[in-house]
């Protein structure tokens, strides 16, 4: 327990003093997270909306491929980023291999299926309640599904949410597309692990308690404004 | 107001079946302007799937129902629908009536007006700015109500319009329909409920197990029933109107 109360305590001087590599790391974080889910739900929202609302052939198939890679091993996508992305691969012409590009695209990759499973359940509810009504009004398709989507936007802040979540957590992918390079690709959770290993107890301690205050912060933000906007629209 | 009417709306030998099972069963049924209509029967009978089978909601298995006039564009923009529960959008109860407007392609500097004058028609225009998901049953019921006129349809379908209110609301909503229909509005509503269907309607059509039996004028069904359907369910629903 000493040990654990020590790193603590260095951990907090750390934070307190506003570290530069600290906020470095910090700052790399969230702009590959952020940028991810950003990418993921332009792409998974409407692709989720469609799935919710379109009849075509294939859709039930691919509702369930969407639940099923909810679940995806971050160290896989991370294998098959770095196949596609390296210097003999199909990408490898790009150079992006060890930059935060690339862990970009790794998360994006990760976070789009939780984005799309999770809108596409949602729209569905919603559109068994409001299909009747738009479709008496004589608003169809496209239209409809847009209409749809604004109307439980402060739902969908939840599957954004649940993508971010992933993104700032996951190790596996991060650490092997963008390699953990100090200064270019160290970002919080492949710095935990690697000093860790290295046994800089109080870095790591002090990453991890910012990492989860992070992600507290955010949720915390996202819930005070659906709360306000439930108060607000119903 | 449009020079042609797309009135009478004409059901030919219409059915609908579902799993196997046949909820509406060889209805045959021209329904013209004027008088306003009410599909009365029992819980079940198949009163809310006729009435979708007319608005286009739902397509006949068998049959076919057409209005006078043949172009969709106007059939639709012609008619609308009030439905049990009121389907609100999250946004003003005005701006609720606009979109409506707006899907009916009127254009924008008109929207706001003709909104306002529906609301107005059914005395919600001090709730203008007020958010529609939060207003009370009966007001959420008015506003679906002033969505649905806003365009002056020529034909108004209402289902089960009060079934979920208070005995307040329900006046309420019964003297925004009579005014409608006194606009010369076509009423078709469809109702378990005697009482509603003797003050609000001029003329029955009787839904038993999906099947047409009866169609009469109003005071003529009450006295008279033709069929032993009509007359039983008359007695058993009196002692609760």
């Amino acid at each position: 327990m000493g040990a654990f109360a020590d790193a603590a305590r260095s951990a907090w001087g750390l934070i307190a003093t506003g570290d530069a590599a600290l906020l470095d790391i910090v700052g790399l974080s969230l702009a590959v997270s952020l940028s991810a889910v950003a990418c993921a739900t332009v792409v998974g929202l409407p692709l989720g909306a469609a799935l919710a609302i379109g009849r075509f052939p294939g859709r039930r198939a691919i509702v369930i491929l969407l639940n099923a890679l909810m679940g995806l091993p971050p160290v896989v996508v991370g294998l098959a980023v770095y196949l596609m992305l390296s210097r003999a691969g199909p990408l490898g012409a790009f150079g992006l291999l060890f930059t935060p590009g690339a862990m970009v695209i790794a998360q994006t990759i990760l976070v789009l299926p939780i984005i799309a499973a999770l809108c596409r359940q949602a729209v569905d509810d919603a559109w068994a309640e409001y299909e009747e009504q738009l479709r008496s009004l004589g608003a169809s398709g496209f239209g409809a599904a847009l209409t749809l989507v604004w109307d439980i936007r402060f739902s969908l802040l939840t599957a954004i949410l649940a993508g971010l979540g992933r993104a700032s957590a996951e190790v596996g992918a991060v650490m092997i597309v963008g390699g953990n390079i100090d200064g270019v690709t160290r970002v919080m959770t492949t710095a935990i692990a690697l000093e860790t290993s290295k046994g800089d107890l109080p870095l790591a301690l002090a990453l991890g308690g910012v990492l989860i205050l992070l992600v507290i912060a955010l949720n915390a933000v996202a819930h005070v404004v659906k709360d306000a906007a439930q108060r607000r629209y119903g | 107001m449009p020079a042609s009417s797309i009135l009478p709306l004409s059901l030919r030998r219409v059915g609908f079946r579902i799993d196997g099972r046949t909820i509406i069963d060889d209805v045959s049924v021209d329904i013209g302007a004027g008088p306003s209509t009410i599909l009365l029967g029992a819980n079940g009978a198949g009163k809310s799937v006729l009435m979708r089978l007319m608005h286009g909601l739902l397509a006949p298995t068998s049959g076919s129902v057409a209005w006078s006039d043949r172009d969709p564009e106007r059939q639709r923009r012609l008619q609308a629908m009030v439905f049990q529960r009121p389907v609100l959008l999250r946004r003003s109860a005005l701006a609720n009536v606009a979109y409506a407007l707006k899907v009916a392609r009127v254009p924008r500097p008109e929207r706001e007006r003709l909104a306002a004058e529906a609301l107005e028609s059914v005395g919600l225009l001090h709730l203008a700015n007020r958010p529609a998901r939060v207003l009370s049953g009966g007001e959420q019921q008015r506003l679906a109500l002033a969505r649905a006129w806003a365009l002056h349809p020529e034909v108004l379908f209402l289902d089960e319009p009060t079934a979920s209110l208070d005995p307040s609301a329900t006046r309420e909503i019964e003297r925004v329909i009579q005014a409608f229909d006194a606009a010369g509005t076509k009423i078709i509503m469809a109702t378990h409920n005697l009482g509603q269907a003797r003050r609000v309607g001029d003329e029955v059509l009787f839904i038993h197990h999906g099947r047409l039996v009866e169609r009469a004028a109003m005071d003529h069904f009450f006295a008279q029933p033709a069929s032993a359907e009509a007359a039983a369910f008359i007695k058993g629903e009196l002692p609760w109107t």
